[in-house]
């Protein structure tokens, strides 16, 4: 007999499966086709939110500021192309420009000034917020351009029955898949996370490896964006104020990516983006007010961190002691 | 005027030593801080009208009140070496709690006071629990109690938003609380004010604050040394979550009512404001005043940038900049400050010296000879760095070595050893009293006694403070070298107040006047200096006068004395100005003449380079330590003198074999015993013509300890 290897991907997966046996047995509108379309939108932008998170926190990191990043970037190229008459193409490339600068600070920020990642992105969501309050846009939501064909494309086109929007996570995940998986960059990536110093002492670029991680990850918060926008036909900076960024990290730390970093991949998180799909659905279909929800998902998201801290337990030997035990 | 008296002149009267003694105080953190609040204070006063009227200035009290409360909670738990974002939260759900308390339940308002901080302690708790026994990242965990706690706060105000709008607490003491002043300051103020001292006595004066300090400086070190750090922690949280209830309630007593915005983002500001004001996140470091400098520039900027009409996130976005920019200021000075100082500390003086007599001419009373090359040893790889040895009446030999021991040989013929006292550091001069102590200097710790039974007694280990001294100079950090006066006072030589033992050539790069002589008196047990400032005192030894002691100073070559008692008392002579080499210890000879030891010989170039202050400035800062230019401590030699200063003798090994060098040497029944602070022998050279009876003790104290008359 062939003894069951109990992982925790293997615990999520078998809860995210009983859990949607008992919503589609409880709630009658749960396998109604409205209601699997709305899970499969919001699934799919959680998933691509934690595949940039995933990347970093495999790397021993941390990005807060994926959310800011997402709203105020997509928001801009929206307002200026609705308000401000320009193309959609030279917009979609200024606000990929605007991306990568916001990658290229965070990433010089945390390797070469040395600030830790977790104050630098906190820190950087205020500043790309404000800065895109204050100067890029003026109003709250900003709507998508009328008869886009790329937004279009995106948003209602489906491939094989499936929506664009699954498909373009799915295409997300098997393209972080190869690389973290059989690209230099992506070893190196675990290697990182494992131990920084070690990765740092046999010669591995680990400051340039910390810079294009948060390229990337910016990168990926862009398309999340592009991808919401598409599935809503607009984007509202009430999203940057609500606690996505929560239902992001519980994603990654239920998927089982350890904080400590070096463990997990993309598997984590497709087991990960499930179970949170479906419980967020659930408690959408069970009328639980969002305040409620916020609870609710706090908690789990605290008992996820103490599961982890008991399942991955810190190494002291390369735990960063410089700033402290944050 | 020549260039080199420039030089002098500028060496002497700028002294820029005081700039690296100032960089290695720990109050200098403030520094940073401190003008970036004074520049900001100074550039609203300008711009802002009524910025600093008596109106503006009280508003701001109260919110310093309550604002500085969560600071300094925060403050207190990044000194553990944690963090804590959940403060804001604590707050709100605090100033929800004071209001359902007095507002509806209508509680009176000590029991809602106590009852809002009992919330504020189970809050931090939970925090403390989690971070402090079960291991969590202090980070995330409290990033996850913020949004729970904030949760709770959202689902409540919900349900009790309109019972608070509609009633309202009538009580005298609620409205004192939250509008009142006492002499003029905010009653909130005063709470504050109360509790920030108490902080700072803590923080600064008392067991819990350094265990604290000691968990978040070194966290396995502060373990290993018996410190439960788990619990330190865990009151850490406590703390944080208290203080941040005491904030709600002054809040709600001071506004009287909450909304959906309350204490949205106060955690960045407070967290700001802490790192700011120089709280490391790192732990360990941070202090009470800190936190208030911190609490002060954040609510004077944002308040201004909000009365000059900046929005909401560009305010935040300003925020976001300083807490990035304060962390990066901290991580760099954190890692950089030893490198700067390092670089800064250094600070060579002007020295002209002159040209040293010659030793290779066969006239000259150092002429070189070899007679120390067959010397007998003693206790040959059986210790290291006998830096002073001493014979006892028993013919018994003590010396100190580096581990911190006292070893004695066993007389009279040397060969088997005990260790006779360890007191740690590295005993340096010794000196038996008139009852057979052993007194002796111990770089490190200061003067001790050995009494005979091998009982260790602290004689001092500080003298007083000098007034406008930067560098604490109470404690004695290289004391070196002692003799005792016929009435017992003890007076003792401190090579240098700016650097440790082992750093004793870079006191000599700079060869500047950073010793004293320090005086002991066993009557009343106090210390006190005597004389200040001068270039590496070493060797003492008293004269036969009774009133006066001769001491050398190694880095000028020369040998003093000192009047302490008598008709000269007070007055400084030169005995001998010029010698070949740097003079270390000076004892007694039998013939009423001194010994003294040269533990080095000086070289042309460092006389030379020591009238260039500026090239061993640059010499200290781009150099390598291995490659400076060092005494030429390769040679040395044993030279006897008489009170006038001439030359009577010189022993040399100049095969460079058995005893190149020399810290010290004793005569003792017709034999001379040679210590050296880099050997790990003692030699004894047969005096050709000395009296075979002469004992120290027995010449100075007189037989048996009787009174020498």
């Amino acid at each position: 007999m062939r003894k069951i290897r109990l992982t925790q991907e293997g615990v999520v997966l078998a809860l995210a499966v009983a859990m949607c046996v008992v919503f589609a047995v409880a709630l009658p509108n749960f396998l109604t086709t409205g209601n699997l379309i709305a899970l499969v939108r919001s699934v799919s932008i959680l998933g691509i939110l934690g595949l940039g998170m995933g990347l970093v926190v495999i790397a021993r990191g941390i990005d807060l500021a994926l959310i800011a990043t997402m709203v105020v970037s997509v928001s801009w190229v929206l307002s200026l192309t609705t308000n401000s008459g320009w193309n959609l193409g030279p917009a979609l490339l200024l606000g990929a420009g605007f991306v990568i600068l916001i990658g290229l600070i965070n990433g010089i920020l945390i390797a070469y000034a040395t600030i830790p990642a977790i104050f630098t992105t906190l820190a950087m969501g205020l500043v790309v917020y404000g800065v895109g309050r204050g100067w890029l846009f003026q109003v709250d939501v900003q709507n998508t351009p009328d008869n886009s064909a790329f937004f279009n494309f995106l948003g209602r086109t489906t491939v094989l029955g499936m929506p664009m929007l699954i498909v373009a996570f799915l295409v997300l995940a098997l393209l972080m898949w190869l690389a973290l998986r059989w690209t230099r960059f992506g070893r190196f990536v675990y290697a990182m996370g494992d131990n920084p110093a070690a990765a740092r002492i046999v010669g591995l670029p680990v400051r340039p490896m910390i810079v294009a991680e948060h390229v990337i990850t910016a990168l990926i918060a862009y398309a999340a964006g592009l991808v919401m926008a598409a599935a809503s036909s607009g984007m509202s900076t009430r999203v940057y104020n609500s606690t996505m960024i929560y239902d992001v990290l519980l994603v990654v730390v239920l998927g089982g990516i350890g904080l400590s970093g070096g463990r997990g991949g993309v598997r984590n998180i497709l087991v990960g983006t499930l179970l949170v799909g479906v419980l967020l659905d659930g408690m959408t279909i069970m009328d639980v007010p969002y305040i409620e929800q916020n609870l609710i998902k706090s908690i789990i998201l605290l008992c996820a961190i103490v599961v982890d801290s008991i399942i991955n337990p810190r190494d002291e030997q390369t735990a960063q002691q410089e700033q402290g035990d944050i | 005027m020549s260039s080199d008296t420039l030089t002098r002149i500028r060496y002497r009267y700028l002294p820029d030593h005081l700039i690296g003694e100032i960089l290695s105080k720990r109050w200098i953190d403030n520094a940073v801080p401190f003008l970036a609040l004074v520049v900001l204070v100074a550039v609203f006063g300008i711009i802002a009208p009524g910025f600093l009227s008596v109106s503006s200035i009280t508003d701001l009290g109260r919110q310093v009140a309550e604002f500085g409360l969560i600071v300094l909670g925060l403050s207190i738990v990044l000194m553990s070496g944690g963090i804590d974002l959940s403060v804001a939260s604590v707050f709100t759900l605090a100033v929800l709690a004071s209001l359902i308390g007095t507002n509806v339940e209508g509680f009176s308002v000590g029991l809602t006071a106590i009852g809002v901080v009992f919330l504020g302690v189970v809050c931090g708790s939970i925090n403390g629990y989690l971070i402090g026994y079960m291991r969590l990242r202090a980070f995330l965990t409290t990033l996850v109690t913020l949004i729970i706690f904030r949760s709770i706060y959202d689902i409540l105000f919900l349900r009790m938003s309109t019972a608070i709008v509609a009633s309202f607490s009538d009580s005298d003491f609620l409205f004192f609380i939250g509008s009142g002043t006492i002499l003029g300051i905010p009653f909130s103020l005063w709470v504050t004010l109360i509790i920030a001292v108490g902080w700072h006595i803590v923080l600064s004066r008392m067991r819990p604050g350094w265990r604290l300090t000691a968990v978040g400086g070194a966290r396995r070190s502060a373990y290993n040394a018996g410190i439960s750090v788990r619990r330190t922690v865990f009151f850490a949280y406590v703390w944080s979550g208290a203080l941040s209830a005491l904030a709600g309630f002054l809040f709600a007593a001071r506004i009287g009512s909450t909304g959906a915005d309350t204490g949205v983002g106060l955690e960045v500001s407070a967290l700001t404001a802490a790192v700011l004001g120089g709280n490391s996140l790192g732990g360990g470091r941070g202090s009470v005043a800190k936190a208030a400098m911190g609490a002060l520039f954040v609510l004077i900027l944002s308040n201004n940038l909000t009365n000059f009409g900046v929005s909401g996130p560009v305010n935040s976005t300003i925020l976001g900049c300083v807490l990035i920019s304060s962390v990066f200021i901290d991580m760099r000075w954190l890692r950089n400050r030893h490198k700067w100082l390092s670089k800064i500390y250094v600070s060579p003086a002007y020295l002209q010296l002159p040209p040293p007599p010659s030793a290779t001419d066969a006239n000259s009373p150092y002429a070189l000879n070899d007679k120390l090359r067959s010397v007998e040893i003693i206790g040959l790889g059986q210790i290291d760095g006998p830096e002073d040895v001493i014979l006892d009446r028993d013919d018994n030999l003590y010396c100190g070595t580096r581990h911190g021991d006292i070893v004695r040989f066993f007389g009279p013929d040397h060969k088997r050893h005990e260790v006779f006292a360890h007191i740690g550091g590295h005993p340096l001069g010794m000196q038996f009293d008139r009852d057979g102590n052993l007194l002796v200097c111990i770089g490190g710790m200061g003067l001790y006694k050995v009494t005979p039974q091998k009982e260790v007694i602290k004689l001092t280990d500080e003298t007083n403070r000098s007034f406008l001294s930067v560098v604490d100079d109470s404690r004695l950090r290289l004391a070196d070298d002692l003799d005792i006066a016929p009435d017992g006072r003890v007076y003792f030589s401190e090579a240098t107040i700016r650097y440790e033992q082992e750093e004793w050539a870079t006191d000599a790069l700079e060869s500047r006047g950073n010793g004293r002589m320090i005086c002991y008196d066993p009557r009343t047990g106090t210390t006190k200096t005597e004389i200040h400032r001068r270039v590496f005192p070493n060797g003492v030894c008293m004269a036969n006068d009774g009133v006066s002691f001769l001491f050398a100073e190694s880095w000028i070559a020369t040998i003093n004395r000192y009047y302490f008692d008598g008709p000269k008392k007070g007055t400084i002579e030169t005995v001998i100005s010029n010698l070949p080499g740097y003079p270390d210890n000076i004892n007694r000879a039998s013939d009423g003449n001194y010994w003294a030891a040269l533990l080095g010989m000086r070289t042309p170039a460092l006389d030379l380079a020591l009238s260039m202050p500026g090239f061993r400035r640059r010499m200290a800062r781009r150099v390598a330590p291995d490659l400076w230019l060092y005494p030429n401590i390769n040679t040395g030699c044993v030279v006897k003198f008489d009170e006038q200063g001439n030359i009577l003798d010189a022993l040399w090994d100049l095969g460079g074999q058995n005893h190149p060098m020399i810290t010290s040497m004793r005569e003792h029944k017709g034999y001379l015993y040679l210590g050296g602070v880099s050997n790990n022998r003692i030699g004894r050279y047969k005096l050709p013509d000395a009296d075979p009876n002469w004992t120290a003790q027995d010449f100075y104290w007189g037989r048996e300890g009787s009174s020498r008359t």
